[in-house]
C-alpha cells in the first residue's frame, strides 16, 4: 500500500535541474530510507513535498490525495511534518514552547487557552524526557547545540503526531549514544502506524532501521528495495563512488 | 494638449527624483539598509546649495561640486559611525537608526535655517522656452539633462569598473564576497556615501523648484519610499520606471482631475500593484524557503 | 533592582535556574506599581505634572497596543500612526456629529475608536502583511502618510490643514486632568491584560513563532496571515483608543498631528528601550521616557533640541542596551544567580557571598544537588544535562 507518491516531478533552479522526473512511491507502515549522493534531490524532493517549495511540474500525491503544491500549512494538517538537514527550530523560544508550536488546538476557545496546561503539556514534557532534553525545558531554543536541536525538532514533530514523518539526516551531529534510544523511537512510533521516510547519509543508521531503501540518482529515483538488496546492488554504488567517494561508507 | 504637457512635465521631473530615489534603492541593494535619512538628506543638500548661492553666490548646478564630495563624506561617516557598531538583526535595527539620523538632521537643520520656508532662486529660476504650444521650463530641463548624465555616472560605475563588480559582489552574497578579499565594510560605506551624494544632486534641483524647509524630508522620505516599492528594492532601472510613472500620474490626475488627488492616487497604484506583485515592478522575488 | 534581591526564592529549585523573576515578586512588584499609578494625581496635584501624566498613560496604552502587534510577531509597524489618527478624527467626528456632550460621554467613545481602528486595521493589514521585513515597515509608513493625506484633501469630513475642534468638558480648572488621567489608566490595565493574554495563550505562541522562522511556523500547520491580521488589529484596537483619549485631552484634531510621524518613532523608541517582544518592556519604556520627553519639551521649549535630544537618546540605547532594559535585567540578574550558585558550588564550606544575601546559604546547601542533575534523565548524556549549570552565558550561541 503506497501512502505517498511522487509521479515525475521536476523542479530546477535557474540551469540546474535538482529534480529531473523523479518517480517514486513511498509504504505505508513503512520505515522507508532515502539515499543518495549529495546533490541528488533529496532534499529538493522533501522540500517539494512538504510545501516549502513548488515544483515545476509532476504531481505529489498523500493517500491519493493530490498536494502537489500545497501550502505547507496544508500539507501539516493532511498529517505529514518535516524536520531540516539544517535544523529549523525557533531560537527564542524555550524548548518547551518549540513543543507546543506544532499542536495547534481546533477552534477560537481552543486558542484562547493556555499552552501551559493540561494533557498536551505531559505529552510534551515525556517527549522531552526521552530527547533528554527535559532540564533545557526553560532555555532558549537557540542556546541548544546542534545535536540537540535536531532532537527537538524531531521531539515537536513527534509531539503533533502526523501520520507520515519526513526526516532529513535525523541522526546528523546528535550524540552517538543517543542514535540507538532514536532507531528505538522511531520504530515504536512506526509501531504505532507513523509512516517514515529518512535521509541519512549515516549508511548503518539507515541500513539497521529501514524496511526499504529508495536510492536517488541526479534527480531520478535510481532503485529500491530492501537494504540487502541496495547494499549489492552495483548501480548504488556506481552512483555514489561516480561522484563522491567520501560518501559510500 | 493639457495632458501631453503634464506628461512632458512629469518625465522632467520624474528625471531628478529618479536620482533621489536611485540612492536609496542603490544603498538598499548592497547593503539591505533603508536609509530612512535620505528624505532629510535632499533638504540637507537643498540647504547646502542654497546657503552658497545666497551667501557666496556660487550658482546652484556650480554647488553641486562642493556639495555632492561632502555629502558623500557624510555619508561614509554615517556608515561608519551609525551603520557598523549594529551587531544584530541589521535590517531592522538600520532602519531605525536611520530614522533616529533623521530625525536629528531634522532638528539640526530646523534650528540652523529655522523653520521659515526659502527657495533657491537664481534669475534663471523661471526662464522657458517652446516647442509649438508645449513649455519646456529651462530649470527642469537642465536637472533632466543632469539626472541622466548622473545617473548613467552610477550605471557606469556599476556596470564597467572594478570597484562595481565588488560592489554588485556585496550585494549578491557578502559572505561570499568577503571570503575572496573584498573589503565589504568599505563597499558599503562607499555607497551610502554615493546614495548621499545622489540625493545631495537631487536636493539642488528640489531646492530650485520647490519652496521647503526641514519639515519638507517626510514629504520627500514617503515619495521615494512609495516610489522604491513600486520599482522594486535594489532595481536601480525600476526607481527609474516608477519616478517617472508617479510623476507623470500625478501631473495627468491633476490636470484631469483635481491636484489635490494627484498624489493619492498614485498611492492607491501603488497599494493595488503591490497585491499582484509583492517585490515590486522590477523586484527580485523573496528568498527561497531553504 | 528587585530582581536581584529575590535570589534565595529562585535558589530553592534545586536543579533549574528560572528565566523570570518568581511568581511572587511579579504580582507583589506589579501591585506596587498599580497602587502608585492609582494614589500618583492624588500625590502630585500640579496640573502641568498630571498633564504629563496623561500623556504618559495615552502613550502606555498605544505602546503596549503597538508591541501586541510588532513586538510579537516580529513585524516593526512604523505606521500605527495611522490608527492614532483614526481613533482621534473618530472620536472628534462623532462628538461633533452625533452630539456628544464634552465631558464623561466622550470616553464612551473610546471602545468606538478602538473599534474603528481595528476594522480600518482588516483590509489595511491584508495588504501590507503579504510583504516582511524592510517592505513591510516601509509599506505602514507609506498607509500612515496616504491616511495623512486623506486627512487634508476630505476636507468636507475633515476641514482638511484647518483641524476640528473638540469642545473642553464641563470639569475645567485645577482638576481638569485627573478624568483623562483615570481613564488612561484603566485603559492600559486592560491592554496590559490583552498582552499578558496573547503571551500565553497558544495563540500568542503561534504570533511567536512566526517572529522566530514564519516560514518554518507555517510548516507546522500554522495559519500566518491569519494569526498576523488577528493581532494587527488587536494592536490597531489600543492605538485608536489611545487617539481617541488624546484628541478630547487636547481638544482639536490636525491632520499632521494625528497621523504623525514622530509619534510612531516615539512609539518604536518607547518599546525598543523597554523591551520589544516583552510584556513588561513597553510599560518600562513609557513610564520612564514620556515623563522625560515631556520634561526636555517643557525645558527647551524648542521642538529642534526635542528632536535632537530623542534621536540621540535612541541611537544610545540601540547601541548600549540592543535588548532593552527588562530582558538586559533580567540577564543581569540570572547571571548574578549562576555566579553565586557557582562559587557555593565550588566551595561549599564557606556560603559565599553571603553578605550579600542571608538566606544564600540555603542554595549553597542544596548546590551539590544543582550540579549533577541528571539523575532523573534515562539515556541522557551527562553533558546535555550539564549545560545549563555550566553557565547560562556560554548557553547562548
Amino acid at each position: 500500500m503506497s501512502i505517498l507518491q511522487v509521479s515525475d516531478v521536476r523542479k530546477s533552479y535557474g540551469g540546474i535541474q535538482a529534480l529531473a522526473g523523479c518517480t517514486m512511491t513511498f509504504e505505508e507502515g513503512a520505515i522507508n530510507g532515502l539515499i543518495g549522493p549529495n546533490g541528488s534531490g533529496k532534499t529538493t524532493l522533501f522540500n517539494v513535498i512538504s510545501g516549502y517549495e513548488t515544483a515545476d511540474a509532476g504531481r505529489v500525491t498523500l493517500r491519493g490525495k493530490d498536494i502537489t503544491n500545497a501550502r505547507a500549512d496544508q500539507v501539516f494538517a493532511l498529517g505529514l511534518g518535516r524536520t531540516f538537514q539544517i535544523t529549523r527550530i525557533f531560537p527564542r523560544l524555550t524548548v518547551l514552547e518549540n513543543l507546543h508550536v506544532a499542536t495547534q488546538r481546533r477552534g477560537f476557545v481552543g486558542q484562547l487557552r493556555s499552552w501551559k496546561s493540561g494533557a498536551e503539556r505531559s505529552r510534551a514534557m515525556e517527549v522531552l524526557d526521552f530527547v533528554g532534553l527535559t532540564p533545557l525545558a526553560e532555555e532558549p531554543a537557540g542556546g541548544l547545540s546542534y545535536g540537540q536541536q535536531k532532537l527537538l525538532e524531531f521531539a515537536f514533530i513527534t509531539v503533533a503526531k502526523p501520520s507520515v514523518m519526513l526526516l532529513d539526516e535525523p541522526a546528523g551531529g546528535v550524540n552517538p549514544t543517543l542514535l540507538r534510544g532514536l532507531a528505538d523511537r522511531i520504530r515504536s512510533l512506526n509501531n504505532e502506524g507513523i509512516t517514515f521516510v529518512i535521509v541519512e547519509h549515516d549508511m548503518e543508521f539507515v541500513m539497521g532501521l529501514c524496511d526499504r531503501v529508495l536510492v536517488m540518482h541526479q534527480g531520478c529515483a535510481l532503485t529500491a528495495g530492501a537494504p540487502a538488496e541496495v547494499r549489492a546492488n552495483p548501480d548504488v554504488l556506481e552512483a555514489y563512488l561516480g561522484s563522491d567517494m567520501r560518501e559510500a561508507g | 494638449m493639457l495632458v501631453l504637457q503634464a506628461i512632458i512635465d512629469g518625465i522632467l521631473v520624474g528625471g531628478f527624483y529618479a536620482l533621489m530615489a536611485g540612492g536609496l534603492t542603490l544603498v538598499f541593494g548592497v547593503m539591505e539598509i533603508v536609509n530612512f535619512a535620505q528624505g532629510i538628506m535632499v533638504v540637507l543638500g537643498a540647504y547646502l546649495s542654497y546657503a552658497l548661492f545666497s551667501h557666496l553666490s556660487i550658482d546652484p548646478f556650480l554647488s553641486l561640486v562642493i556639495t555632492m564630495p561632502g555629502m558623500f563624506l557624510i555619508g561614509v561617516a554615517v556608515y561608519w559611525s551609525m551603520i557598523k557598531p549594529i551587531k544584530q538583526d541589521r535590517v531592522i535595527m538600520s532602519l531605525l537608526v536611520m530614522f533616529a539620523v533623521g530625525t536629528i538632521a531634522e532638528g539640526i537643520l530646523d534650528l540652523v535655517f529655522t523653520s521659515n520656508l526659502v527657495q533657491i532662486s537664481t534669475p534663471y529660476v523661471n526662464n522657458s522656452f517652446t516647442i509649438g504650444s508645449l513649455i519646456f521650463p529651462d530649470i527642469y530641463v537642465y536637472a533632466f539633462l543632469m539626472s541622466v548624465v548622473l545617473l548613467a555616472g552610477v550605471y557606469y560605475l556599476l556596470y564597467r569598473t572594478r570597484f562595481g563588480r565588488s560592489l554588485r559582489a556585496s550585494m549578491q552574497n557578502p559572505t561570499a564576497a568577503r571570503l575572496v578579499g573584498i573589503n565589504t565594510d568599505w563597499v558599503s560605506a562607499y555607497t551610502l556615501g554615493i546614495g548621499v551624494a545622489m540625493a545631495a544632486a537631487g536636493g539642488m534641483v528640489f531646492g530650485l523648484t520647490n519652496s521647503f524647509d526641514a519639515a519638507s524630508s517626510y514629504d520627500l522620505i514617503s515619495r521615494l519610499l512609495a516610489i522604491v516599492i513600486f520599482g522594486g528594492f535594489g532595481s536601480l532601472s525600476g526607481a527609474l520606471i516608477a519616478s517617472v510613472l508617479m510623476l507623470v500620474i500625478q501631473d495627468v490626475v491633476a490636470v484631469v482631475w483635481s491636484p489635490t488627488w494627484g498624489q493619492t492616487t498614485f498611492y492607491v497604484i501603488l497599494i493595488l500593484i503591490l497585491l499582484v506583485r509583492p517585490q515590486g515592478l522590477l523586484g527580485r522575488k523573496a528568498v527561497r524557503a531553504q | 533592582m528587585t530582581a536581584i534581591d529575590v535570589t534565595p526564592k529562585g535558589a530553592a529549585a534545586p536543579e533549574h535556574i528560572p528565566y523570570e523573576p518568581p511568581r511572587q515578586i511579579r504580582w507583589t512588584s506589579t501591585g506596587l506599581l498599580l497602587a502608585f499609578l492609582a494614589v500618583f494625581p492624588l500625590l502630585f496635584p500640579n496640573p502641568a505634572v498630571t498633564s504629563i501624566a496623561v500623556i504618559t498613560m495615552i502613550f502606555l496604552v498605544a505602546a503596549i497596543g503597538w508591541n501586541i502587534f510588532s513586538g510579537y510577531s516580529g513585524y516593526i509597524s512604523i505606521g500605527h500612526a495611522a490608527y492614532y489618527g483614526i481613533g482621534q478624527y473618530t472620536v472628534a467626528l462623532l462628538a461633533l456629529h452625533a452630539k456628544v456632550p464634552a465631558g464623561w460621554d466622550t470616553f464612551g467613545l473610546l471602545p468606538v475608536a478602538g473599534l474603528v481602528s481595528a476594522v480600518a486595521a482588516v483590509p489595511i493589514g491584508f495588504v501590507v502583511l503579504r510583504v516582511r521585513r524592510h517592505t513591510f515597515i516601509i509599506l505602514t509608513v507609506a498607509v500612515m502618510f496616504i491616511l495623512q493625506l486623506l486627512a487634508f484633501n476630505l476636507v468636507s469630513w475633515t476641514n482638511g490643514s484647518g483641524g476640528l475642534e473638540m469642545s473642553f468638558p464641563t470639569w475645567q480648572g485645577s482638576y481638569f486632568n485627573e478624568p483623562f488621567y483615570y481613564v488612561g489608566l484603566v485603559a492600559a490595565i486592560v491592554a496590559c491584560a490583552a498582552s499578558w493574554w496573547v503571551r500565553r495563550s497558544k495563540y500568542g505562541l503561534g504570533l511567536l513563532s512566526i517572529r522566530d522562522d514564519e516560514d518554518r511556523a507555517r510548516g507546522l500547520g500554522i495559519n500566518a496571515t491569519r494569526t498576523k491580521l488577528i493581532a494587527y488589529a488587536i494592536s490597531a484596537f489600543f492605538v485608536g483608543v489611545a487617539g481617541g483619549l488624546y484628541a478630547p485631552f487636547i481638544g482639536s484634531v490636525y491632520p499632521q498631528f494625528g497621523f504623525d510621524p514622530t509619534f510612531d518613532l516615539a512609539i518604536a523608541v518607547l518599546v525598543f528601550v523597554g523591551g520589544i517582544g516583552t510584556l513588561s518592556g513597553p510599560v518600562i519604556g513609557a513610564l520612564l521616557l514620556i515623563p522625560l520627553q515631556q520634561y526636555f519639551y517643557l525645558q527647551f521649549g524648542n521642538a529642534n533640541l526635542y528632536l535632537i535630544a530623542y534621536g540621540v537618546l535612541f541611537i544610545l540605547i540601540l547601541r548600549l542596551l540592543p535588548a532593552g532594559i527588562a530582558p538586559s535585567v533580567t540577564q543581569l540578574w540570572r547571571r548574578a544567580l549562576i555566579a553565586r550558585r557557582r562559587a557555593a558550588a565550588r566551595s561549599p564550606a564557606v556560603p559565599a557571598l553571603a553578605g550579600q544575601s542571608p538566606a544564600g546559604q540555603s542554595p549553597a546547601g542544596q548546590s551539590p544537588a544543582a550540579q549533577s542533575p541528571a539523575g532523573g534523565l534515562p539515556g541522557a548524556p551527562p553533558a546535555t544535562a550539564a549545560v545549563p549549570h555550566a553557565g547560562g552565558d556560554e548557553v547562548a550561541r
